[in-house]
C-alpha cells in the first residue's frame, strides 16, 4: 500500500484532517476553484457593463454549483460506477426528446422545459458518457481489446452525433474528447491514435460536406477573418485587438476599451478571455493558465492515487475534458483555433457549464476522499 | 466486482495508467506552451499593432443600416413608411452635473418625473459614453424649444431616426404586421452580420413573412477615429442597398369598406381576385393599432389587448377556425352531382327532419314543417337541411371528405403569410387517429350541412367559392403583386395551374342555385339583389356557437351573446363572368342572410363598379 502512505502525508493532521476528511473536500482543489470563481466575478463586473445585477445572478449559480460539488463528494464512487450505465441511459434518451421536440419545433433545440427550470441534456452527457466508458472498460482487463474499443466508440459517437445534430458542435466536441480521454488512459495503443488521427484527418472533406451553412461559415472565417469583417469574422479581429492592445501588464482592472465600446461581442460569455487579457495582459493570462494547470494537475494526481480502474479512468478523463474546455475557448479566442460555442470554464458568464464542471469536480473530489471508507 | 479483478494484473495496469497520465499531462503542457507563444506574439510583438488599432486613430468598422422597403396596396396607397422621429438623448460621460441638467430638462420640456426615474435606470445599464434616449418621439414644438438652448446643454443633443408608420392604423394590422424591437431569442436566430446595427425586425404578418426582402443588405463603412471617437475619415465605405419595396394584391380602400361594413360585430372578410388569386381584403376585425408595437408598447396597454374578450391581436382571417355551416352546401351538392349520387332533377321530399334507419334521433331542419319536394337547385336556394343530410347518407364520408379537399378544406392555402391555420376537414382516418373512435353515421349528416368536426377559416372559404367560381381551375390566393428592388422587379409568386375534373353542367347546375340564393324569390340573401345591374352567386351559412338540445327552441334573444350563432357568406360575381369571390364571417351574427350578406355585396359592388371605370 505504497500510495497509502503517499497520500497520508498530504492530508492535513489532527481535527482539522478530521474535519475536512468528513467534509470530503479537497482542499487543494477546493482553493483552486473558489479562486478561479472569484476571479471571473471580478472579469463579469468588468465586461458586463459594472452591473451588480449580473454579478448577483452568477453568484446565485455559482454558489448552487458549488453545493452541488460538496453534495456529490458526498457519494461514495461505487455509486457513481453502479449508475453509470442508468444515467447513460437516461441522458441518451432526453437528447433524443429534445431532438424531436425541436424537430415539431423546427429549429435549433437544446433545452428541456420540465416547467419549474429549463435544462439540457447535453450538459449531463458530459459527464456520464466518461462514467459510461469507464464503466464499460473497466470491466476487462487494461488495455482494451479491438472488441471493447469498438463498442466504446459507437458509446462515444452516439452521444456525440445527437448533439451535433441540435446543433451544437461545442457540447459535441467536449463529449467526444472526453469519452476519448477514457480511451487514452485505459491504454488506447499509440498505433490506434496515430490511426485515428490519420483517419480523421482523411475524413475533413466529409465532415465538410455534413456541415451545416453557418458551421462551414465560421470555419472560413477562421481561416480568413477578414474576408467578412461584419459578421463571425468581426468577433476574432476584435477579440485580437483587444487581447494584443493589453501588451504585457494589460490595461488594469476596468481598463478594458475593446468591450466598453461594444466592439467585442459575447464579451461576457464565450469571449470573456479577450477582456481578460486586455486588462491584466499577459502577465494574467500566465497567471490564469497557471491556475488552470494546477487544477489540471491536481485532478490528474487524484487520478494516479484512485483505487480502481473505474475511478482512475474517470477522473483522468474528468481532468483532460476540463483541459479541453480551457484550450478550445482560449484557442479560439486568440484565432489559433475556429469559432465553437464553448465558454472559458468557471469564468464566463452564464449557469449550465459552471453546474456541470463543479459536478464533475465533485465526482473527483469523492474518488479522493472515499479511499480509506473503502475496503478491498 | 473481485471476478473481474482476478484476471486483472494490477501492477502493468497502474503502470500504464501512470504512464498515460504523464503523457497527458506533457501534452497538455506543450499545447498550453502553444497558447502562450500565441498570446506573445499577440500581446508583445503585435502589441503595437493591436494599440494603434484599438486605441488613436483606431480604424472601426460601422454598419450602415439599409432602409426599410415600402408596403403599398394595389393602386400605390402607402400601407407601411419610414418616418423620421426625433429623440433626446445624453452621453453621461461629457454631463458634468447629471441632476442638474436633467433638473434643467425638467423644467424646460416638462418631462413626467416618471420618465426620469425610468431614464436613470436605462443609464445604470449603458456605458458611459453611450448616447441613451431620454424622450423619444418629440413634437415640432419639444424641437423647438431645446434647439434654442442647445448650446448650454453639452452631451445633449437630438437625435434623428427613421421610425416604421402605419398609416391606415388597425384597418390592416393582420395582414402588414409591424416590426419591433429585436428580441434576445431573435438576436441568436438572425444572421449576424446583416443585422449588425438594425433595432427592427418584422413580428407580424408581411413585415415577418417578406422580412428577409423588406429588410435589405447592410453596408458598412471604414472609418478612423480619435480617442473621442470622432470621425476623421471614411476610408471606404460599402453602401447598403435598401430593402425592396412591395406591392400588395390588396385594395386599402376595399379593405376599409369590408372593415366599416362589419360594424361592431367581431369577424372576418377575405375577397379574392379570381383572376389572379390576388387577395383583395385581408380584414380581421376587431383591428389594433400596430404602430405602439414599433416603439415599444407599454406594458399595461398590451396586456389590455392580450385580455380582451374580442380578441384583437388575433387573426381571424387567418386563423380563425369557425364550422362552414350551410355555406358547405353548394360543394356537398357538387360532390353528389360529380359522384352521381343525385341527379340534377331528381326530388327528395323533405317532411322537417331526417331519421337514420332504425335510430330514435331527429335530424332536424331550420324550417319547421319542412320544404317539401326539392331538387338540388331549389336544396340550395333555400338551404334544405334534410335535402343534405340525405345526399350525406348516400355520398358517405369518403367521398365527401376527398372531394371538400380537393376544394383546398383542411389544409393550408400556402398564401405569403407566416402562421396560416390548417382548418380541420374531418375523415374516418382522422377520427380513428385523434379520437380513437370510429365513424358514426349521423356525424356524415351533419357533416353534410357544415356542422359537427369540420371547421375552415375564412381564407379557405373565399379560396373555395373562388375555385367554384372559376368552374375547377383552381385559384391560389396570394398577397404581394410585386417585389421591387434594387436588383430589379420580379413576381410574389407564380402562379400555378391545377384545374379540377368537373363536369361543365354539374358547376352550372349548382351555381343556378346560388344566383337563386340572391336573385330567386326564396333565396336566403335576397336582400342584396336590389339596385345591381350584375348577377351574385352566393350561399348563407349559420353556424352553431352553442349545441340545442333535442326538442329545445332556438331563440335568439333568449341567451346571452357570445352564444349567439355566426352568421356566414359565400358570394361571387358576376356570375357569368366571375371577377371576384367574398367570404364574410360575422361572430355572433345570427343568421347569415340578414347580416353577413350586405358586407360582401357592398364590397362587390365598390370592386365591380370601379372595375367597369376602367
Amino acid at each position: 500500500m505504497k500510495n497509502e502512505t503517499r497520500h497520508e502525508q498530504f492530508e492535513p493532521p489532527s481535527i482539522l484532517g478530521n474535519a475536512l476528511r468528513t467534509l470530503h473536500i479537497d482542499i487543494p482543489l477546493f482553493i483552486g476553484l473558489l479562486l478561479t470563481s472569484l476571479l471571473s466575478f471580478l472579469v463579469l463586473y468588468s465586461s458586463g457593463s459594472q452591473d451588480v445585477d449580473v454579478l448577483m445572478r452568477q453568484a446565485g449559480r455559482v454558489g448552487l454549483a458549488f453545493i452541488l460539488m460538496i453534495v456529490l463528494a458526498h457519494i461514495d464512487p461505487y455509486q457513481f460506477k453502479r449508475y453509470s450505465t442508468v444515467l447513460f441511459g437516461f441522458g441518451i434518451l432526453l437528447l433524443l426528446a429534445v431532438l424531436i421536440m425541436g424537430e415539431i419545433g423546427k429549429g435549433a433545440q437544446r433545452w428541456l422545459d420540465l416547467g419549474v427550470f429549463r435544462f439540457q441534456p447535453s450538459e449531463m452527457i458530459k459527464i456520464t458518457t466518461p462514467m459510461m466508458i469507464a464503466w464499460y472498460l473497466a470491466e476487462y482487463p487494461l488495455p482494451p481489446k479491438s472488441k471493447q474499443l469498438f463498442i466504446a466508440a459507437i458509446l462515444i459517437v452516439i452521444p456525440t452525433l445527437l448533439i451535433a445534430k441540435q446543433p451544437d458542435l461545442g457540447t459535441a466536441l467536449l463529449v467526444a474528447s472526453s469519452g476519448a480521454g477514457v480511451l487514452f488512459f485505459a491504454g488506447l495503443s499509440w498505433r490506434f491514435i496515430i490511426g485515428i488521427i490519420v483517419m480523421l484527418a482523411s475524413l475533413t472533406p466529409v465532415i465538410w460536406h455534413f456541415m451545416r451553412g453557418y458551421q462551414r461559415d465560421r470555419v472560413l472565417t477562421f481561416l480568413n477573418p477578414e474576408a467578412d469583417p461584419l459578421g463571425r469574422g468581426y468577433h476574432i479581429i476584435q477579440s485580437k485587438i483587444a487581447i494584443g492592445s493589453g501588451g504585457i501588464y494589460g490595461k488594469g482592472w476596468l481598463g478594458s476599451t475593446q468591450s466598453e465600446l461594444d466592439f467585442l461581442p459575447e464579451s461576457s460569455t464565450d469571449f470573456i478571455f479577450a477582456v481578460f487579457a486586455e486588462e491584466f495582459g499577459l502577465a494574467g493570462c500566465l497567471g490564469l493558465l497557471a491556475l488552470y494547470l494546477l487544477i489540471i494537475a491536481r485532478c490528474l494526481y487524484i487520478a494516479t492515487q484512485a483505487q480502481d480502474t473505474y475511478s482512475r479512468l474517470l477522473a483522468g478523463s474528468l481532468a483532460f475534458t476540463f483541459f479541453v474546455y480551457v484550450f478550445v475557448n482560449i484557442g479560439m479566442v486568440i484565432g489559433v483555433l475556429p469559432v465553437v460555442g464553448v465558454p472559458l470554464p468557471l469564468i464566463s458568464y452564464g449557469g449550465t457549464s459552471i453546474v456541470t464542471l463543479l459536478a464533475g469536480f465533485g465526482i473527483l473530489m469523492s474518488i479522493h476522499t472515499h479511499k480509506k471508507f473503502r475496503t478491498r | 466486482m473481485s471476478d473481474t479483478y482476478i484476471i486483472k494484473d494490477h501492477s502493468v495496469e497502474n503502470r500504464l495508467f501512470v504512464n498515460r497520465i504523464v503523457v497527458a499531462f506533457i501534452v497538455i503542457i506543450l499545447l498550453t506552451s502553444g497558447l502562450i507563444v500565441r498570446l506573445i506574439y499577440l500581446q508583445i510583438v503585435g502589441h503595437e499593432h493591436y494599440s494603434t488599432l484599438a486605441k488613436d486613430n483606431s480604424i472601426k468598422i460601422v454598419p450602415l443600416v439599409p432602409d426599410r422597403g415600402m408596403i403599398y396596396d394595389r393602386h400605390g396607397k402607402v400601407l407601411a413608411e419610414n418616418t423620421p422621429s426625433y429623440s433626446l438623448e445624453l452621453i453621461p460621460e461629457q454631463i458634468s452635473d447629471m441632476d442638474e441638467t436633467l433638473l434643467r430638462l425638467q423644467k424646460l420640456l416638462a418631462i413626467p418625473d416618471e420618465k426620469i426615474e425610468q431614464y436613470q435606470k436605462l443609464r445604470k445599464r449603458q456605458k458611459r459614453f453611450v448616447s441613451t434616449p431620454l424622450l423619444l418621439g418629440l413634437n415640432d414644438e419639444e424641437l423647438a424649444k431645446f434647439a434654442v438652448v442647445r448650446p448650454y446643454f453639452p452631451g445633449v443633443d437630438i437625435h434623428t431616426q427613421l421610425v416604421r408608420h402605419y398609416p391606415y392604423s388597425d384597418l390592416a394590422a393582420h395582414v402588414i404586421g409591424y416590426v419591433g424591437r429585436i428580441n434576445e431569442a431573435e438576436i441568436k436566430e438572425l444572421p449576424l452580420a446583416e443585422y449588425r446595427g438594425s433595432t427592427h425586425v418584422g413580428k407580424l404578418g408581411i413585415e415577418s413573412s417578406y422580412e428577409n426582402e423588406l429588410h435589405g443588405k447592410t453596408g458598412y463603412a471604414e472609418i478612423e477615429t480619435n480617442v473621442q471617437a470622432r470621425l476623421l475619415n471614411t476610408l471606404k465605405e460599402v453602401t447598403p442597398d435598401p430593402g425592396a419595396n412591395l406591392y400588395l394584391t390588396l385594395d386599402i380602400d376595399l379593405q376599409k369598406t369590408a372593415y366599416d361594413a362589419l360594424g361592431t360585430f367581431n369577424g372576418a372578410v377575405v375577397a379574392i381576385d379570381i383572376k389572379t388569386g390576388g387577395v383583395l381584403v385581408f380584414v380581421s376585425r376587431p383591428g389594433f393599432d400596430p404602430n405602439p408595437f414599433v416603439v415599444g408598447i407599454a406594458n399595461d396597454a398590451y396586456q389590455a389587448l392580450q385580455s380582451s374578450e374580442n380578441q384583437p391581436l388575433y387573426n381571424r382571417a387567418l386563423r380563425g377556425l369557425y364550422p362552414p355551416g350551410s355555406t358547405i352546401k353548394p360543394f356537398i351538392a357538387l360532390a353528389g352531382l360529380e359522384y352521381e349520387a343525385i341527379s340534377p332533377q331528381q326530388k327528395l321530399s323533405c317532411p322537417g327532419y331526417y331519421q337514420l334507419p332504425g335510430v330514435e334521433h331527429k335530424y332536424r331542419d331550420w324550417k319547421k314543417g319542412g320544404h317539401g319536394s326539392v331538387d338540388i337547385s331549389r336544396a340550395i336556394t333555400e338551404s334544405c337541411d334534410v335535402y343534405f343530410y340525405r345526399l350525406a347518407a348516400t355520398l358517405g364520408i369518403d367521398h365527401m371528405h376527398s372531394f371538400l379537399q380537393k376544394f383546398g378544406f383542411g389544409e393550408k392555402s400556402g398564401i405569403d403569410l407566416i402562421g396560416e391555420k390548417a382548418g380541420l376537414l374531418p375523415s374516418r382516418e382522422w377520427k380513428r387517429d385523434q379520437k380513437k373512435q370510429a365513424w358514426y353515421p349521423g356525424e356524415t349528416l351533419i357533416t353534410g350541412i357544415g356542422q359537427g368536426y369540420h371547421q375552415v377559416t375564412p381564407l379557405q372559404l373565399a379560396r373555395a367559392t373562388a375555385t367554384l367560381a372559376n368552374k375547377g381551375k383552381v385559384v391560389m390566393p396570394f398577397l404581394v403583386n410585386k417585389i421591387v428592388s434594387v436588383q430589379g422587379d420580379r413576381r410574389g409568386s407564380e402562379p400555378q395551374n391545377v384545374t379540377l375534373l368537373l363536369k361543365p353542367d354539374n358547376v352550372t347546375t349548382v351555381i343556378d342555385g346560388m344566383i337563386n340564393v340572391v336573385h330567386g324569390a326564396h333565396g336566403t340573401a335576397k336582400v342584396i339583389n336590389s339596385d345591381i345591374s350584375y348577377q351574385i352567386a352566393g350561399k348563407t351559412g349559420t353556424a352553431q356557437v352553442l349545441g340545442i338540445k333535442q326538442n329545445a327552441k332556438y331563440n335568439e334573444n333568449a341567451i346571452d351573446f357570445k352564444f349567439r350563432d355566426h352568421a356566414l357568406f359565400i358570394a361571387f360575381a358576376p356570375a357569368d363572368d366571375p371577377k371576384i369571390a367574398v367570404a364574410v364571417i360575422m361572430e355572433n351574427g345570427g343568421h347569415g342572410g340578414s347580416v353577413a350578406a350586405p358586407v360582401a355585396g357592398q364590397v362587390i359592388k365598390q370592386f365591380l363598379q370601379e372595375n367597369n371605370e376602367k
